[in-house]
């Protein structure tokens, strides 16, 4: 199991030599462009002196240290590790798009802005929508408007009691964060052993100072909410609003759309559902779509059609609006990597992520299932993920979901999500996507069934795991305890 | 198995109270807590002065995988915060019930506070799924 | 089937596993009236061939004009290795850092970013940065309220020479938790911030002031007088600041007698083109005394089993997918693609190439105001020193006069009568290393025959 350690790659300021420099990049040196004497900078700026080489050359083996969707299967539930198409790169960062100021005359930008109100459109009609902005920047920004406009609505009918937002316990940690955000006190309600909202307790938690609820469908529990329509008439007839979170839109992009459940308000996540790339953190891209009710608060600016021109529409065209979330219009860069996905796509291939991720995991399920690993929820389809707890391995074994996703690292698969959701203990929220081939989910299966016999003949090991990979386990403890998050020069 | 003193009461989100010489109430969190925490990264306490309520939230215990509020079983005056937890959160994972006390509360009702368990009772809260 | 690999074979044998005739079998448990037949608005595929043509043509429409707007996203020269690097696969497609030894290169960047970023600003600590430069000013206001025992009112004093964009997204972001941003007019003769004026506060309960610098006239402010007065009322300093200005102007950690408590702006310069408005990367800094109230992402070192060293997230417990309703925000991503471009852009510049981009952009700037108010009816509005950016006020309305440069290949400039209409008929203008004499003075000419012209009628 063991293999030789790798030289740890040092900090870019350990190769720092004063007088280094990648000299082509510096511009002339100026005789004049200086700062008055009571603004200025004293001493050099912290920043290390290294060849251009050594950088590329060190930045190259760093990235040499990571999985990522291009190297490894990555079954990650809840974020949707698909194929990012090169395409998606290439196209959005043409020139003409790439040097443009987002303030330049909407003149010089009808092109990028009729991509812009192609993917408007489209994230409309995928989603049974009546409106869509494209501003907020990430899915917990779209969460935020999304709860922002439900607060708006409510107020702008004058009923100021509507103050709480209900979220089942199972939902993702942004969702109660958001609403108290907003101002919004949180009511959990708790989900059934087999996957669905507990409905008894979702209309003894509705009243009139239900402001709305935020669901996920199908449910972190990778189950479909089966009595949406239900819980939606509930909801409704209660005054409340239907708010979705669009975590797991791959599950059913195509086939069936969240306006015609009855959410009043959505968010997707462009960077999970519409395959544009996580970039080891970011940028995401959380658009949100509208019903009728809330299309007066919609956050700005949202591109318009008149006639043959696009034009940008603000705060006077939008008096309701929430405002702005972004300093101009968003990431456009994600965006148009997301416009040329739907392009290729058509209308057929987005029904065809919904067929096919849900054939791999149910695919996926069933394989784990004979294998003898326990389904969370068992006698319920996978939608496009499914969730598998080891709590009798770690009871029978002393071998944890964590130790699992370790050892998983030395059998070249990144681990699946791990102890989300909280409900199910030691468990793996396992989402393959439609990217992958059979011959790639079973050999996780493969991998799956090893550990699970690496741990009756040595738990030990696997409880070490991993083995192979630049570090063993890591000391989060000591690193929350001695906190070191940024280099300093050794004083002088 | 987590340890309970007999001679001390408890609640059900998990404090233990004891009742000092000198009338103040000792507060802390239980082993049950301190286990399912996992090891303590940061202790946030109470400034002395700090006027509380009955089930108001006084400190925060921190580890790398969660963050809980402790909850003030009783209403009173803050007389201390735990001074050693700055340095050493881990205190209450070597000795929730002794060195790794919270807060020294001056109550200002009649002091058992009307919810609070005994160890039976909170060792059945345990069991049953507290 | 773009990106879909499954052959009639493969279909065939894991729905026979499964147990199941077909796909659809698989969707039982939705009510059938909610599967559509079709989806009617969207187009169909395109190959990927067509969708460059398309898209070729778009971009080709939109041209190449010559660009001197800055207002909050400038236009820097970006080295060759920075986008070649960050679109490697094992960057461009690794997810966030949970499985920390999957991930020592994401964690190690992070790491490396945010001692640039301490180092930039002379702060202790910076998280891993958050979506821009807006939303960072929103989040260091809740920072501020959180993190300041002593004030209860939430009240933070927002300068009217802040961006403006900034101060509606801080509002927007803010206005559910009972913040109040008071707004604080900068004396118009000069375009900054009075400290004098600040003596209408003294004594009252405020929490943070935000002190821009450079400013969003592009004048700079005097951040040490607004320090101290902020100290001594009591009041945390929130310094809005832009990066690279950083490398020649003094950094929030050295202003005043202590510094301020807060450092935050868009660090989109720094590697990240500006792509028609984002995605950028927002970066904020602090005092170590403040670091649990430090929202988004944070990379710690610390050592493995075998004592090697090595990165992991940390303090992880302020976030939302631990503290759940009490989390310091609801952020989840950080921008990690463009943090890793800024990290490689600030690699290769080094302190050097650094302040000489920064001394660049002062000295363009000064020359296209130079040449520029030689023209009659063009006069600079601010006297005081500046980095990169100035307002020129015109004799006539901006807009026709902007349209018209744009028709001629030539952006001019933000017209500031929207946000500032006590200014007049004014304009924004920056120029970076980027623009060369001759686009200056080619930018001379047109305004020159545009003015001229125009008198002449």
């Amino acid at each position: 199991m063991n293999s030789p350690p790798r030289k740890p790659e040092p900090l870019i300021f350990e190769l720092s030599r004063p007088g280094r420099g990648a000299t082509a990049q510096h511009p002339a040196a100026e005789k004049g462009g200086e700062v008055p004497a009571g603004y200025r900078r004293r001493g050099q700026v912290p920043l290390p002196e290294v060849s251009e080489l050594q950088a590329v050359r060190h930045y190259t083996r760093l990235s040499q240290l990571n999985f990522g969707i291009d190297t490894h299967f990555y079954p990650l539930g809840s974020c949707t590790m698909k194929y990012n198409p090169r395409a998606c790169n290439a196209l959005a960062m043409l020139p003409g798009f790439l040097g443009r100021h987002p303030l330049a005359d909407a003149a010089t930008g009808q092109g990028v802005m009729a991509c812009l109100f192609e993917l408007q459109e489209m994230l409309k009609h995928v989603t049974g929508m009546a409106g869509v902005s494209l501003t907020p920047m990430a899915g917990a920004q779209g969460e935020f408007a999304g709860v922002a406009m439900i607060r708006a609505y409510h107020r702008a009918r004058g009923d100021l009691a509507r103050t709480e937002i209900i979220v089942p316990d199972a939902a993702h940690g942004t969702n109660p964060a958001t609403a108290t955000m907003c101002g919004m006190k949180v009511r959990e309600v708790p989900t059934l052993a087999d996957g669905d909202v507990d409905l008894a307790a979702l209309e003894a938690a509705l009243s009139p100072a239900t402001a709305g609820i935020m669901l996920t469908n199908p449910s972190t529990l990778g189950v479909f909410e089966r009595r949406i329509v239900e819980i939606a008439r509930k909801v409704h007839e209660a005054g409340g609003l239907l708010y979705y979170d669009g975590a797991n839109l791959n599950a059913i992009l195509g086939k069936v759309r969240p306006g015609d459940m009855g959410f009043d308000v959505i968010h997707m996540n462009l960077h999970k559902t519409f395959s544009t790339p996580h970039g080891g953190g970011g940028p995401g891209s959380g658009a949100v779509g509208v019903g009728q009710r809330l299309l007066p608060y919609l956050p700005v600016p949202v591109v318009a059609r008149e006639g043959d021109r696009f034009r940008w529409l603000d705060e006077r065209d939008v008096p309701g609006t929430i405002g702005r979330l972004s300093g101009f219009m968003g990431n456009t860069g994600v965006l148009l990597r997301a416009w040329v996905y739907m392009r290729i796509l058509g209308a057929a291939g987005m029904r065809r992520v919904a067929e096919y991720s849900t054939l791999n995991a149910n695919y996926l399920l069933v394989r784990l299932a004979e294998a003898g690993f326990e389904a969370a929820c068992p006698g319920r389809r996978a939608s496009h993920e499914f969730i598998v707890t080891l709590k009798r391995e770690a009871r029978e074994l002393g071998v944890t979901a964590m130790d699992f996703a370790k050892r998983l690292l030395d059998h070249g698969y990144h681990a699946p999500t791990t102890y989300f959701p909280l409900l199910v203990p030691e468990c793996l929220l396992i989402e393959p996507t439609e990217s992958e081939t059979r011959e790639e989910l079973d050999g996780f299966v493969e991998a799956l069934i090893a550990i699970r016999r690496e741990a009756v003949a040595d738990a030990a090991a696997v409880r070490a795991a991993p083995h192979t990979m630049p570090v063993r386990r890591l000391d989060d403890v000591r690193a929350a305890r001695q906190l070191d998050v940024a280099w300093k020069p050794a004083a002088a | 198995m987590s340890e309970i003193p007999a001679d001390l009461r408890y609640t059900k989100s998990h404090e233990w109270m004891r009742t000092l010489p000198d009338g103040t109430i000792e507060i802390g969190i239980t082993d049950h807590a301190q286990q399912s925490l996992g090891d303590l990264v940061f202790v946030e306490v109470p400034e002395a002065g700090r006027h509380l309520a009955a089930g108001d939230a006084c400190a925060v215990v921190e580890s790398v995988k969660a963050a809980s509020d402790v909850y003030s079983p009783l209403a009173g005056e803050v007389a201390s915060g735990n001074p050693a937890l700055g340095t050493q959160p881990d205190l209450i994972n070597r000795d929730p019930y002794g060195e790794g006390w919270i807060l020294r509360l001056k109550p200002s009702g009649s002091g058992a506070a009307a919810e609070s368990l005994d160890a039976t009772a909170y060792q059945a809260a345990i069991a049953a799924g507290g | 089937m773009p990106y879909v690999p499954h052959t009639p074979d493969d279909v065939h044998a894991m729905l026979e596993r499964i147990g199941v005739n077909s796909i659809d079998a698989l969707f039982d448990e939705i009510p059938p009236a909610l599967v559509v037949a079709s989806l009617p608005g969207v187009p169909d595929a395109l190959s990927e061939m067509e969708v460059s043509r398309l898209a070729a043509e778009r971009a080709a429409a939109d041209g190449r004009p010559v660009n001197f707007i800055g207002a909050g996203a400038y236009e820097h020269h970006i080295p060759a290795p920075v986008w070649a690097l960050v679109t490697r696969g094992e960057i461009y497609s690794a997810y966030t850092p949970y499985q920390a030894e999957a991930s020592q290169g994401t964690l190690q960047i992070m790491y490396e970013y945010q001692s640039m970023i301490a180092g930039l600003t002379a702060l202790d600590v910076s998280n891993a940065s958050l979506y821009d430069g807006a939303s960072a000013l929103a989040e260091a206001c809740l920072m501020a309220v959180r993190a300041h025992r002593r004030s209860r009112a939430a009240r933070i004093l927002l300068p009217e020479t802040v961006n403006p964009v900034w101060r509606r997204v801080a509002r927007a972001i803010t206005e559910g938790q009972g913040l109040k941003l008071d707004s604080l007019a900068g004396d118009p003769a000069t375009g900054r911030i009075d400290p004098a004026s600040l003596a209408a506060y003294a004594g009252q309960d405020i929490t943070a002031l935000v002190v821009p610098q450079p400013n969003y006239f592009g004048q700079l402010e005097d951040a040490d007088a607004l320090t101290r007065w902020a100290r001594a009322n009591g009041a945390l300093v929130i310094a809005s600041v832009n990066p690279t200005s950083l490398a020649v102007v003094k950094p929030p950690g050295e202003w005043g007698d202590g510094g301020a408590d807060i450092a935050c702006g868009d660090a989109q310069p720094f590697g990240v083109p500006l792509s028609s408005g984002g995605p950028y990367v927002g970066f904020m800094a602090c005092r170590m005394e403040h670091v649990r109230q430090l929202p988004g992402r944070i990379a710690g070192r610390t050592v493995d089993l075998e004592g090697r060293p090595g990165f992991t997230l940390t303090l992880q417990a302020r976030e939302q997918h631990i503290r759940r309703a009490k989390a310091t925000s609801n952020i989840c991503t950080n921008q990690g693609l463009l943090m890793s471009a800024a990290t490689i852009y600030l690699a290769l510049l080094g302190p050097a190439g650094l302040e000489r981009v920064a001394r660049a952009c002062i000295a363009r700037t000064a020359e296209l105001v130079a040449a520029l108010t030689q023209l009659p009816g063009v006069r600079d509005a601010f006297p005081g020193p500046r980095f990169h950016e100035a307002v020129l006020r015109l004799d006539r309305p901006a807009a026709p006069v902007l349209a018209a440069l744009a028709c001629e290949g030539i952006i001019g400039g933000h017209d500031l009568v929207r946000d500032y209409p006590a200014l007049g008929d004014a304009i924004l203008v920056c120029a970076t290393e980027m623009r060369t004499r001759a686009d200056i003075d080619a930018y001379a000419r047109a305004l020159g025959r545009l003015l001229g012209r125009a008198a002449a009628a």
